[in-house]
């Protein structure tokens, strides 16, 4: 059965985009049929990081509108067969796009994928919560410092408050993904700890992505990170929380600032 | 930072932890609960103007949150004319407009 799962964070510039591509490459790579989808209507960019800016002819708004059908817009991925984008459109404003419609082209989705991978823009607003409106998961993407928690446990309460399975009365399943996180500072008391975050946000650990240049030549060569440098700690954490969305029990990594992990089980649960 | 400063100052991460723990406890409550003054005072409101003319700026909804009882407090302020329409149809007046319900804490998350 498909999952639709929101990226999310509130807060802008914490590594959402990144996030949706690598781990949509990530997913796909291990053969799941995914389909990643740019909801920041009007500052699109998941198309420039997953390097098909040149590609896109239709767009989300064009599908959910009803002007052209969903094979047209859906661009699949020259690397990974299994791997589709979404794009979000540039010129419209947030408007252009109705709760019917995502819903309409989220369902049409659910029917051709195994997942589908919703990139959220940064806020609250509308944007925001249509890109989480319709989700059965969200990863919620954090950088450990304070306005982005603070931002990040808005964001919970919104996917407890706003969210269709809410409204079902169901219990959204939500996971932190920690990403820049550097351990060195952290061991220093100069950074927030990954157990001080999960404490204060009270969600599960999907996984601790390191601070690493290697994020930013990924997204200067238009690559997912799992296919721009796969050995990288960043690539190997986002695989990871691949297969632990995929339901294979492995424990989280935790960098060590050697460019290696230590492996660290963090059994603790949401409150 | 010198040697001795190491010692001397708090770790910022530390300050940080203490400094979000305090903000979310009081966030969490505000926006829980920001939906639902609101949604109460607009429908509370439409009942009451159905039978009586109030004014709408004189309407005041407030919730005290207690550990085994919550208190929901909505005072209405109904002019005199309308007020004395309602004691005359009332069997017994009650002495103020105002009304105290009391409902089962809701929690928030």
């Amino acid at each position: 059965m498909a999952q639709v799962l929101v990226v999310t964070s509130g807060k802008g510039g914490v590594g959402k985009t990144t996030t949706t591509a690598a781990l949509g490459a990530a997913l796909a790579q291990h053969g799941q049929r995914v389909v990643v989808v740019d909801f920041d209507v009007g500052l699109r960019n998941l198309d420039l990081v997953m390097g098909a800016e040149r590609r896109v002819v239709y767009d989300l708004t064009y599908v959910a509108q009803g002007n052209v059908r969903l094979h047209q817009a859906l661009i699949r991925d020259r690397r990974i067969e299994t791997l589709f984008l979404l794009a979000a459109s540039q010129t419209r404003d947030k408007d252009a796009l109705s709760e019917e419609g995502v819903e309409r082209v989220i369902k049409e989705l659910r029917a051709s994928f195994d997942w589908v991978i919703c990139d959220s823009p940064a806020g609250i607003e509308r944007g925001a919560t249509l890109a989480m409106r319709f989700a059965d998961l969200a990863v919620v993407v954090t950088n450990p410092e304070v306005s982005s928690v603070r931002d990040s446990d808005r964001i919970i309460g919104l996917l407890d408050a706003k969210t269709e399975k809410a409204a079902r009365g169901e219990r959204m399943d939500k996971h932190l993904l920690l990403t820049r996180y550097d351990p060195i500072r952290a061991g220093r008391g100069d950074m927030l700890r990954i157990e001080d975050v999960m404490d204060i946000l009270s969600i599960p650990l999907l996984a601790v992505i390191p601070e690493s240049e290697d994020v930013l030549r990924a997204s200067n060569l238009g690559s997912p990170i799992t296919l721009a440098s796969p050995k990288s700690a960043p690539a190997r954490a986002y695989d990871e929380a691949a297969q632990r969305l995929m339901g294979v029990d492995k424990p989280v990594s935790i960098p060590n600032g050697r460019n290696g992990f230590l492996t660290k089980l963090f059994g603790r649960r949401a409150a | 930072m010198s040697w001795l400063s190491l010692f001397s100052r708090r770790k910022s991460a530390s300050v940080a932890r203490e400094r979000l723990q305090i903000l979310l406890t009081h966030e969490r409550v505000a926006t829980s609960q920001s939906d639902l003054i609101p949604t109460l005072r607009e429908e509370i409101l439409a009942v009451v103007a159905k039978h009586v003319a109030v004014d709408p700026e004189r309407v005041e909804v407030k919730i005290d949150r207690g550990k085994a009882v919550s208190l929901l407090e909505i005072d209405i302020e109904i002019p005199a004319t309308a007020g004395a329409k309602i004691f005359s149809a009332l069997p017994q007046a009650t002495k103020g407009a105002s009304g105290r319900l009391q409902e089962m804490a809701a929690k928030p998350a």
